[in-house]
């Protein structure tokens, strides 16, 4: 009885969150405009009984899976009782009404957290942080319940089983790819929250920076995870072998990326030294633009990409007007007070405000390249001027070049004093490390390759150059307090330590793969042996296997070098029967240099021959070991003493009369 | 001047400077790597210049996909029912392909007439049309559309998309 009613429960729960948001965005905010202190604290129990609502209107949506409720539409088209149960859950953001109604909650759950963590903020700043986020999930739940309810139901013949999971989202890396990209994204709506509630106030002291830093530092975490994850799982399970395909929905999700991360380091300065003060409002609010932005792109079925699925116009439409009437309120808001505040400090060309303002600088130049390659397209589209598609040269000539030079000063950067410094002393912190990177970077594609190679030098070049200089701190230290001296670094600067190792073993993996992968699409078949990249991949067998939902055909293909067995792989081709559409399954050995890479292309004519694509990938791990470690660099920086530290002696002398 | 001013001065020179070289360089690589949509009738009609790179689309015809015994080059027609236009492509084609399927092939125009893709794409949802490729049978079908045959056009539009 009771699961027969849970989509009813499920979507009276997402209208009960609804009104509480609405009550959020209202109250709390006339509350701190008229000085009672009765409405504010409305904020903070509607933002708790709205994640509360969501997360039943969630757990309704996922018994219906699990329960295989085929009367609700969305289950219907989206699972199938033959699906293993976990990928029946993880099907509740398979597709568009799931995936928002996560975006929802998710949402709910940051102001939870920020209500819940942030309460030795002053009343009224609290309550405008709260009131914003109010007004955001408001703007989505109307979205979700105007133009796609997870919940609709099929009656009264509904059918009999469901028409199942696309095959591709069908894998382990999907079930955590889009929760953790949804993190990313609507955790910037803090930072933002906390940006605006600082222009109402008319406070653009330092205080709302270091508020919002652990929060940016912790969804530009999580969007980084995210990214690694989409592109982990492209790698693997589209089978094409490629990371990075300048994909408009990849690009999607990195012009957050670059905002926040451009956000984090003028967080950074506004909070040590009160600089670029509107710069980084106007950062937060660009950042959760974007985040809207791509998730508009994604979810409106403008583009022609792998995300792209028949969809609704009028969804479209409602996310652009959501996405017009946040950037027009916050410029507006960001017009009329931003240029109260003035920043007093000046700072010298050789200082660490100086490169940080550089790298905002060239990371804010990498989001619009990105942006305007995304929508240039787009907009050529809508005003009819032809359908063009813009490839990823355009993407490659533009970004690389860009990422050298903040590599530059990513490596200069950390040695650099605040405010002023001779550049004679920056010269002499840093020429042993230039000469080290240097060595680096020239010994190491002979060690590798035998032979020279320019692009490669100049991609190690920059990654050492990045690393290098970072060991200088810690090195002083011990010189002068003995081993307890790196102690004394706080959590912020391993942080950023990790971070920036993060980047550069990015930047290690995107040149390897790049000038050393090895690619050829044969046709082998059983007995037949092929050699890339001095590697010799043999195909030993060719079966049929049976899964829970489909057919596949298995190959079974040993590969060597000289007399050494590397690895057996059994790569697939699974066919899918109720949706009758066929998949390739990679198979894959993965090692911390190199990855051995096969997919099955297809069947031909011939009847025992397949066409195979064969990849030898070296050090392509470590592209995403970067991003983790980024992340994890990320997260302890909001792991730092200082935040906690700070909250406690708030406290002491509120508890003071 | 004094030195605040000169600093702010040198400030906005350098972001102009930089802002300068940033927009020539974005619009002179997006000039270089665009590839422009074309129809096949667009293409019969020669208004696809040969040699540079270009997108194309369609429905891939039933029974034009063919297959080398020996190698992995194969060869296929892609219609919007209008106008063909037969494409080569050397290795393996996405799990989607399928004749009767819309497709997107990037690749270059050789002086035959024919596409030699570098790429070729086809969607992971059954039911969806590549935007371009949806947008260049509606063409198709207006041109074609005269009172005598509007059922047929019904019929198709209604069948064809989503």
């Amino acid at each position: 009885m009771l699961i027969q009613i849970l989509p009813e429960i499920g979507l009276y729960a997402m209208m009960l969150a609804l009104a509480m948001a609405l009550v959020q965005a209202v109250v709390p905010l006339a509350g701190s405009l008229a000085r009672r202190p009765l409405w504010m604290s409305y904020a903070a129990p509607m933002a708790w009984g709205q994640a509360l609502f969501l997360l039943t209107a969630f757990v309704c949506l996922a018994l219906g899976f699990l329960f295989n409720d085929f009367s609700v539409a969305y289950i219907a088209s989206n699972a199938n009782s033959q699906l293993p149960w976990y990928y029946r859950l993880s099907a509740v953001w398979g597709g568009h009404e799931g995936s928002v109604l996560l975006w929802s909650m998710m949402m709910a759950f940051w102001g939870l957290a920020v209500s819940v963590f942030s309460r030795n903020l002053p009343r009224d700043m609290l309550a405008r942080v709260l009131a914003v986020l109010g007004m955001i999930n408001a703007g989505f739940l109307i979205f979700i319940l105007a133009t796609s309810s997870p919940f609709e139901r099929i009656l009264p013949v509904p059918p009999s089983d469901g028409a199942d999971l696309n095959p591709l989202l069908q894998d382990p890396g999907l079930i955590v790819h889009p929760p953790m990209l949804y993190m990313g994204y609507v955790g910037f709506s803090v930072a933002f929250a906390f940006a605006l509630a600082a222009l109402m106030g008319g406070r653009l002291d330092a205080a709302w920076t270091r508020w919002a830093r652990p929060w940016t530092n912790l969804a530009w975490a999580f969007l980084s995870v995210g990214i690694a994850l989409g592109s982990w799982w492209a790698y693997y399970e589209l089978g094409w072998g490629g990371w990075w395909f300048w994909d408009p929905v990849e690009n999607a999700s990195l012009m957050p990326w670059l905002a926040g991360t451009a956000l984090m380091h003028s967080l950074a300065v506004t909070e040590k030294r009160g600089g670029f003060k509107s710069w980084t409002v106007l950062l937060a609010i660009v950042t959760f633009s974007l985040s809207l932005l791509g998730t508009f792109l994604v979810r409106s079925g403008v583009l022609t990409s792998v995300h792209a699925f028949a969809n609704d116009p009028s969804r479209g439409t409602f996310i652009l007007i959501l996405l017009g009437l946040t950037v027009g309120a916050s410029l507006t808001l960001y017009a009329f007070r931003a240029p109260r505040v003035k920043s007093p400090l000046g700072f010298g060309w050789c200082s660490r405000d100086a490169m940080l303002l550089f790298n905002n600088i060239l990371l804010l130049v990498m989001m619009v390249t990105v942006l305007l390659g995304t929508l240039y397209p787009l907009i050529l589209d809508s005003l009819d001027l032809g359908k063009i598609s813009v490839g990823p040269p355009y993407f490659n000539t533009l970004i690389v070049p860009l990422t050298v030079a903040l590599g530059l000063f990513m490596g200069a950067g950390p040695v650099t004093r605040w405010k002023q410094m001779a550049p004679r002393e920056l010269i002499k912190r840093l020429w042993l490390s230039a000469m080290v990177a240097l060595m680096v970077a020239l010994t190491m594609p002979w060690l590798y390759d035998g032979a020279w190679s320019l692009s490669v030098t100049l991609g190690l070049l920059v990654a050492a150059w990045i690393v290098v200089p970072l060991v200088r701190e810690p090195l002083v230290l011990i010189r002068r307090f003995g081993l307890r001296g790196p102690g004394k670094l706080s959590r912020s600067h391993y942080g950023m330590v990790l971070g920036h190792i993060g980047m550069a073993m990015t930047i290690v993996g995107v040149t390897m793969v790049s000038n050393y992968d090895h690619a050829d699409n044969v046709r082998m078949r059983p007995g037949h042996s092929v050699e890339v990249g001095g590697y010799r991949f043999t195909m030993t067998q060719l079966n049929e296997v049976h899964g829970p939902n489909y057919l596949a055909d298995r190959a079974t293909v040993r590969v060597t070098q000289g007399d050494r067995l590397m690895a057996m792989l059994h790569p697939e081709k699974r066919f899918f029967d109720t949706q009758r559409q066929a998949m390739t399954e990679t198979a894959l050995d993965h090692g911390l240099t190199r990855d051995l890479y096969v997919a099955m292309g297809e069947p031909l004519d011939d009847g025992e021959s397949w066409a195979m694509r064969i990849q030898v990938k070296p050090f392509v791990r470590w592209l995403w070991l970067g991003a983790l470690l980024m992340a994890a660099g990320g997260i302890l920086a909001v792991c730092d003493r200082r935040y906690r530290h700070r909250s406690r002696t708030r406290q002491m002398m509120e508890a003071r009369p | 001047m004094n030195p605040r001013r000169r600093q702010r001065l040198i400030i906005i020179v350098v972001l102009v400077a930089l802002a300068g070289i940033a927009i020539g360089l974005t619009l002179y690589s997006l000039r270089a790597n665009m590839n422009l949509f074309y129809s096949p009738t667009r293409i019969s009609a020669g208004e696809a210049s040969v040699g540079r790179s270009l997108r194309a689309g369609g429905v891939v015809r039933d029974d034009s996909v063919q297959r080398d015994q020996q190698t992995l080059d194969v060869t296929f027609t892609v219609t919007d029912f209008e106008e063909d236009v037969p494409v080569h492509y050397r290795g393996i084609l996405p799990d989607l392909f399928r004749e009767g399927q819309g497709v997107v092939i990037v690749g270059t125009l050789d002086e035959r007439g024919w596409i030699e893709a570098s790429e070729v794409l086809a969607k992971h949802d059954e039911n969806y049309m590549p935007p371009e490729v949806d947008g260049a049978l509606k063409a198709a079908e207006a041109r074609r559309a005269t009172p005598s045959d509007t059922a047929a056009v019904a019929e198709r539009r209604t069948s064809g998309t989503p």
